[in-house]
């Protein structure tokens, strides 16, 4: 089978984001960017997938900057066989980028989606289930473990309080969470190699489908800052500071 | 504004979760609440004595028994012919069921809101709660998930809402549930606990979280967190998670003990009342948000404090 692996750029993990001064958003200007952690984590599953004679290709999928080129020869570098740029300067909400990647998925037929849970700039978790209603087709979500079986897959989803399997027809969506796997590194010949690989590009406008955005963000301010706690010398003064604040 | 609240349960008890959504759903409008489940009559019962709840609809059905989005999305979007807002907690269930309904009803949905500034415009957290973006939808209806520190609990007895049944889409034929796992505790649910005492990787094992963290938890009554370097090294199941990616948590007290405070775990509970920080490196950044900081080795200190509290 085949199988999409919807990846996006984002700010990288480590940094601090900065909120700009008028309000307008955040700075991402000369900014360190990279793979969202849980498309890599998408991205190996695929690939473990393939390894296991599961799958036949993995086609790796951005909606975004042309920089988002990066990111797609990352994911080819670890292992996907071709990708598709979906180029846009403008930001595309999840609901508009779950509708390009409905679109591929009619062009491209793959029996499984896998997208991250959540991307940690807009910190949503929304596009694979929108993908999954869009299609009319299951969905596991926050996948803890993955097991293909035939026509059908078992998602073990970590859910509040513990875990829950499904299973669930294919074609599927299964949106990753962190503990499915430990990503890969792209090793350098894999890189030279990745740099050979097929990507494609498009535009929005290929696909047809109205994607201007249904939210307006009108402010971004900077969250309210705590004050400034003290440090005690020892256990002692530390029993005295709780029993002040009330704590016990 | 007619607005539908999605009420997070186990079929039998209706989940604290639930209350503070009725809070951020009443400063829309009208309440309803929706339970969708099997055997969920006790739900219904509990849902309508909650305060601001004006209609309960009930849908019990076997196909809901295990709340599957692929069955309850079509049955929410069903009913949001007659409301204009649905309203989820911001819980595993809500994150998982609310997009499938935006995508049905081709609208955007509004992920973990702090705050309602009026009917169409709404504060939530982006990168990791390093930011605060207030946004403003111009789709005619919203759907939207709650994030439940961020609002009072509204009161879970006195109102006497009335009780509806209504019938869902049975079946969608995508998913099947097979198993579940669920973490048995005499605890407090982390999410609603007034102290929580977390511990992160410094621990160094699952034998000494235990020896530790343990005995300060049970003499505080309070629930046990945990980073997300804890999780990973299998000290403690991931439902334990505190952070970006796990729970968020904003209790009276939260003690982070070993944790060094990366972005991701503060994002989990940096609204806690009070902060507390046990940590040998100095220069950890825990002590950038803690209001009572001990710089100690926790192996030393933490017994100590069990002792004396």
């Amino acid at each position: 089978m085949k199988i999409l692996v919807p990846v996006k750029r984002v700010i990288d993990y480590n940094v601090k984001p900065r909120v700009k001064s008028d309000g307008s958003g955040v700075d991402l200007a000369n900014v360190k960017m990279s793979m969202n952690p849980f498309d890599e984590i998408s991205v190996e599953e695929a690939i473990r997938l393939k390894e296991a004679g599961k799958a036949e290709e993995i086609v790796a999928v951005s909606v975004g900057p042309q920089k988002a080129q990066e990111t797609l020869r990352t994911a080819l570098a670890m292992g996907a066989d071709r990708a598709i740029l979906v180029m846009t300067d403008e930001e595309v909400e999840p609901l508009g980028v779950a509708k390009i990647l409905a679109k591929i998925v009619e062009e491209e037929a793959p029996k499984l989606v896998i997208t991250g849970k959540q991307a940690i700039d807009d910190d949503s978790n929304q596009t694979g289930q929108m993908l999954a209603a869009l299609l009319g087709w299951g969905q596991g979500t926050f996948a803890n473990t993955v097991t293909v079986d035939g026509d059908s897959v078992d998602v073990k989803r970590e859910i509040d309080g513990g875990l829950q399997t499904v299973k669930l027809s294919l074609p599927a969506v299964v949106t990753t969470d962190l503990r499915l796997n430990e990503p890969r590194y792209a090793s350098l010949p894999n890189i030279m190699k990745a740099k050979k690989k097929p990507l494609d590009e498009k535009t929005p406008a290929d696909y047809g489908v109205d994607i201007s955005p249904r939210l307006t963000t009108t402010n971004v301010s900077e969250p309210p800052v705590r004050q400034a706690g003290e440090k005690v010398e020892d256990v002692d003064a530390l029993v005295a500071k709780l029993k002040a604040v009330g704590a016990i | 504004m007619k607005t539908l609240v999605l009420v997070e349960h186990d079929n039998t008890d209706m989940k604290d979760a639930t209350l503070a959504v009725v809070t951020a759903a009443s400063q829309l409008g009208e309440v309803h609440a929706l339970v969708a489940g099997s055997g969920c009559a006790s739900v219904g019962e509990q849902a309508a004595k909650v305060a601001g709840v004006s209609t309960v609809h009930v849908a019990d059905d076997a196909a809901l028994a295990n709340q599957l989005a692929e069955n309850v999305a079509p049955l929410v979007a069903s009913l949001m012919e007659s409301h204009d807002a649905f309203l989820a907690p911001a819980t595993t269930t809500g994150k998982n069921v609310a997009p499938r309904v935006a995508a049905l009803l081709d609208v955007m949905q509004i992920s973990d809101i702090l705050s309602v500034e009026s009917e169409d415009t709404f504060t939530r957290p982006i990168y990791a709660g390093n930011a605060i973006a207030t946004v403003k939808s111009s789709d005619a209806k919203k759907v939207i998930t709650v994030r439940g520190t961020a609002f009072d609990k509204a009161a879970a007895e006195g109102g006497s809402a009335s009780i509806e049944g209504v019938t869902g889409a049975g079946e969608s034929g995508l998913s099947s549930f097979v198993s579940e796992e669920i973490a048995k505790s005499e605890r407090p649910e982390l999410t609603s606990a007034k102290i929580i005492v977390s511990g992160g990787r410094a621990l160094g094992s699952s034998e000494k979280f235990e020896e530790v963290i343990t005995p300060l938890a049970d003499k505080l009554g309070a629930g046990i967190g945990a980073s997300r370097a804890a999780v990973d090294a299998g000290y403690v199941p991931n439902d334990y998670q505190v952070g970006q990616t796990g729970k968020i948590v904003a209790p009276e007290v939260y003690i982070a003990i070993g944790i060094s405070g990366a972005i991701q775990h503060l994002a989990g509970m940096k609204d806690s009342k009070t902060i507390v920080a046990i940590n040998k490196d100095e220069d950890a950044p825990i002590f950038q948000v803690a209001d009572i900081g001990l710089v100690a080795d926790l192996f030393n200190a933490v017994p100590e404090l069990t002792e004396k509290v």
